[in-house]
């Protein structure tokens, strides 16, 4: 019996967050007694995940096929699954999201998801995930003989541990897909909010959408991504992919930095899990200070240019 | 066209949450629920196919009596008809065992579901249901035009999004996207009292097995004060993001 886990490939590579749920993998392989593989489709670099502590790799491959499927994708990774595994773990990210819900019908599995902590016993399968929108952890125990974990986004390390890895590479077909994805449309030199480290965000303090050049060039000079409150995306200011909070993305980056938001109750919802906020407000009593690690008490239009200069300054000098 | 919506009964988003039953349960002692906001959507974009299209909506939601009010003013937004099948919703894996039972017998062209509870947050049972009951799916959805069998949908992906052409049937996960946060409705009198004469189905649990348990909840530590740091002394916000958070 083994842990298998999906490591997810973008444009022939693996993506960065493989190497997390490897680490992560390999953490509790240790208390289960368990060794790690992986499965992975057309990813050329797919011998990296050895770094981590994955012995066996099952790399799909056929480069006519690029896109992601989740119904052919499952049906794959199911094959592999049922020879010998009884954990699958996957990422947060949208695609293993998709597969979550149906490989847990293909594996017999009990799924988890939103995972945030270790299995501490081998004798009964336990985790803590985040629920009611960053307000509650909740513990529990999967009863199938399968588990699959879906793993919160930044939530374990990435630990190195060299080992030797055996690739099997393995033909693959998709035949007919039902969905024909027929374009994709994503900006390449923008960051997106849910793999950004850092994430920058306005509010309705910010006035009107001609002022963004505020959060656009800090999260320029941050490396991070640009986000916004609900009514700043409902006003039509910026597009609702920017939208955090309960009911848009959630955020669990490294920094947070909220710009003219009040901090209601649904939007620190979503964003709470981050590690570490700042907020800059004019109102003192606005309740995100409540929330934040970091607080500026002052004009979004004097502070924000400010801040941009001197962490431009600080970065040249810390080249 | 037939549609199918899944509608699941949540506390409001400033409900303070508590827990009771040994910390075992969600305390719902005075809160008040609504429709899961991701839910909310995928119902408002069905409903605008009946009026553009003349489809049918019903809602169906896996719980016990106390949801039916939630069913109600999902009917009194204009869904025609509500099920509701009478069971705990102990995990997602029941919850969609349950809607698929229910499907093995009743035939939808469409399927929607939120792509998440703001509850429990599983994003798990749209998924679920499709391998269940063999229904092709998109997941989280934020653009839907049908036009006879052929569908164009819109799939949310980081930092972007992919166009798809399928067909029905078909389940989604919705989202917001789907419709404009204006387009949201709320019911009037007119809507609530015909809501009252529309069909609310009730089936008996099917008695399918949980998959997962919930051992216990907690809530997470209180947070340490903020720092403040005067707007005139930014370089010490920079010395503390460095330093302390270590963070830049
Ligand atoms: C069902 C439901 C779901 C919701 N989900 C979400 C969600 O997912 N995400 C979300 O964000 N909201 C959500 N909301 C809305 C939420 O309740 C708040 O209305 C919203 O977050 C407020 O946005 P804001 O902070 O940008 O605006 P406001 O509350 O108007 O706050 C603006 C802030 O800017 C400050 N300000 C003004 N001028 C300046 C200046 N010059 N410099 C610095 N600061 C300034 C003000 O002091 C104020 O604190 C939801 C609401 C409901 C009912």
């Amino acid at each position: 019996m083994c842990i298998l886990i999906y490591a997810e490939s973008e444009k022939g590579k693996l993506k960065k967050d493989c190497f997390e749920l490897a680490s992560y993998a390999s953490l509790i392989a240790k208390t289960l007694e368990l060794e790690v593989h992986a499965v992975c489709f057309n990813a050329d670099n797919a011998e990296e995940l050895s770094n981590y502590g994955v012995i066996k790799t099952y790399h799909y491959k056929n480069k006519n096929y690029l896109n992601f499927d989740a119904t052919i994708y499952s049906d794959y990774i199911s094959k592999i699954f049922n020879e010998k595994f009884r954990f699958l773990i996957l990422s947060s990210s949208s695609n293993s999201r998709y597969l979550g819900g149906i490989l847990s019908v293909k594996l017999n599995a009990s799924y988890i998801s939103n995972v945030i902590s270790k299995i501490e016993s081998k004798s009964s399968i336990k985790v803590v995930r985040n629920s009611f929108t960053n307000k509650a952890f909740e513990t529990v125990e999967a009863l199938e003989k399968n588990v699959i974990l879906s793993v919160a986004k930044n939530s374990f390390e990435i630990i190195k541990e060299p080992v030797t890895v055996e690739i099997e590479e393995i033909n693959f077909e998709m035949s007919g897909p039902i969905n024909i994805v027929t374009s994709i449309e994503k900006s390449e030199n923008k960051i997106s909010i849910s793999d950004a480290d850092v994430v920058v965000s306005g509010g309705r303090g910010l006035k009107g959408p001609e002022n963004w050049h505020l959060v656009e060039d800090l999260a320029d000079v941050l490396g991070g991504a640009t986000a916004c409150s609900k009514p700043v995306s409902d006003l039509g200011w910026r597009p609702h992919s920017e939208h955090v909070g309960q009911t848009g993305k959630p955020v669990s980056s490294n920094l947070y930095v909220a710009i003219g938001i009040s901090g209601a109750i649904q939007h620190l919802a979503g964003v709470n899990a981050s590690k570490t906020k700042v907020v800059i407000n004019t109102d003192p009593e606005a309740p995100f200070f409540k929330a934040a690690d970091y607080g500026i008490v002052g004009d979004a239009f004097k502070v924000v240019p400010d801040l941009i200069s001197k962490i431009k300054e600080f970065k040249s000098s810390n080249l | 066209m037939k549609i199918l919506v899944c509608i699941s009964h949540v506390p409001d988003t400033t409900s303070k949450i508590n827990f009771c039953d040994n910390n075992k349960s969600f305390d719902s002692d005075g809160i008040q629920f609504i429709i899961n906001p991701n839910d909310e959507f995928g119902l408002i974009r069905a409903i605008w196919f009946k009026e553009k299209t003349g489809a049918t909506v019903d809602v169906i939601n896996v719980g016990l009596n106390n949801t039916e009010q939630t069913l109600r003013k999902a009917l009194a937004i204009g869904a025609d008809k509500a099920i509701r099948i009478n069971t705990i919703p102990k995990c997602s894996k029941v919850v969609a065992k349950s809607i698929s039972k229910y499907l093995e017998s009743n035939q939808y062209d469409l399927i929607i579901a939120g792509r998440e509870s703001i509850d429990y947050n599983g994003g798990m049972v749209p998924g679920m249901i499709s391998a269940l009951s063999k229904i092709n799916f998109v997941d989280k959805c934020t653009s839907l035009e049908i036009t006879n069998d052929n569908v164009k949908a819109v799939r949310e992906i980081e930092g972007g999004v992919e166009n798809i052409s399928t067909s029905l049937p078909l389940i989604i996960s919705s989202q917001k996207g789907l419709v404009e946060e204006k387009d949201l409705r709320i019911p009037n009198m007119r809507g609530i009292m015909m809501a009252r004469k529309k069909e609310l189905i009730v089936i008996e649990d099917y008695g399918f097995k949980i998959s997962s348990e919930t051992v216990k909840f907690e809530k997470p530590l209180t947070k340490n004060k903020v720092t403040l740091i005067p707007s005139n002394n930014i370089d010490k916000l920079i010395e503390l993001l460095n330093k302390e958070a270590k963070v830049i």
